[in-house]
């Protein structure tokens, strides 16, 4: 983390080092709701999942930039091409991939985006800590605090959480039984 | 401004995961989609714990990041047995559950 404490004002190679990884996950996460292709969907999709995982570092969160390379990209990936390819999707394209209405989502999406970033931008100041350029270095590793917040106030979330889980499973299991 | 380029970034992510919802048929498209605004959400509270020098957001990302395995669980094995009921995945065609 102290290695990227900025020298000056502001951390040239921490915004060059965000913009390039932005610029990556928007043209990736475009491809994943524009191609016609299946599979190629799911592999710009990786490239998004990754992208979050290397934003997650820039941010000074790197237990979840690994639980995010861990879940996201091993576990989750995974699941969806065994999906794909248990459900036979057309390899080399598909032509009926998106709804007759599809063109309807650009409006919902810009319109969205549009209240999103006036809000953002309109609250922004008000936000603590949004004027620092730079990220301080704020000691211990925030994976020693991450653990005691799991087994201290979150313990409950933590324990139910584990709860879901194991439904899940169970769910899954029950649902894509062959009876 | 480094904070507000996150949330700018998965206000961006989310608008396109948005559309993708909207206009796909394929249910693993949805799917693929639903994730985008997870990653989306989980970007901003990431940066949140950021700006508040906590790490209360990065345990709430942690949480929404098991809470979409176990949704992606279930989802794909739904998908799974919608294929294997209609040999076919495309979501306008359900309308079983039309009253």
């Amino acid at each position: 983390m102290s290695a990227i404490v900025a020298v000056g004002d502001v951390n040239v190679a921490q915004n060059v080092g965000f913009g390039v990884i932005a610029l990556m996950m928007i043209v990736a996460a475009v491809r994943v709701v524009s191609t016609n292709d299946v599979v190629h969907a799911a592999l710009w999709l990786v490239l998004v999942l990754a992208g979050v995982a290397a934003q997650y570092i820039l941010a000074a969160a790197e237990f979840v930039a690994v639980s995010q390379v861990l879940v996201y990209i091993g576990a989750v990936m995974v699941l969806f091409l065994f999906g794909i390819m248990l459900t036979r999707a057309q390899i080399g394209g598909d032509r009926d991939v998106n709804n007759p209405t599809w063109a309807l989502g650009i409006p919902v999406a810009v319109l969205l985006f549009g209240v999103l970033a006036w809000s953002v931008l309109d609250g922004v100041d008000e936000l603590p800590g949004v004027n620092d350029s730079v990220i301080v270095d704020r000691g211990p590793a925030p994976t020693e605090q991450l653990s005691d917040n799991f087994i201290g106030p979150y313990l409950v979330p933590f324990l139910a959480l584990s709860f879901v889980l194991l439904a899940a499973a169970i769910g899954a299991i029950v649902l894509a039984r062959k009876d | 401004m480094l904070a507000a380029n996150f949330l700018l970034l998965a206000a961006v992510i989310f608008c396109i995961g948005v559309y993708g919802v909207i206009a796909r048929r394929n249910a693993v498209l949805v799917l693929m989609s639903i994730e985008l605004i997870l990653n989306a959400v989980n970007l901003n509270l990431v940066a949140f714990a950021l700006m508040n020098g906590t790490t209360d957001g990065q345990v709430f990302a942690l949480f929404v990041i098991a809470i979409a395995a176990a949704e992606v669980g279930v989802g794909l094995a739904m998908v799974l047995m919608i294929y294997r009921n209609r040999q076919s995945i495309s979501l306008d065609g359900l309308s079983e559950m039309k009253g």
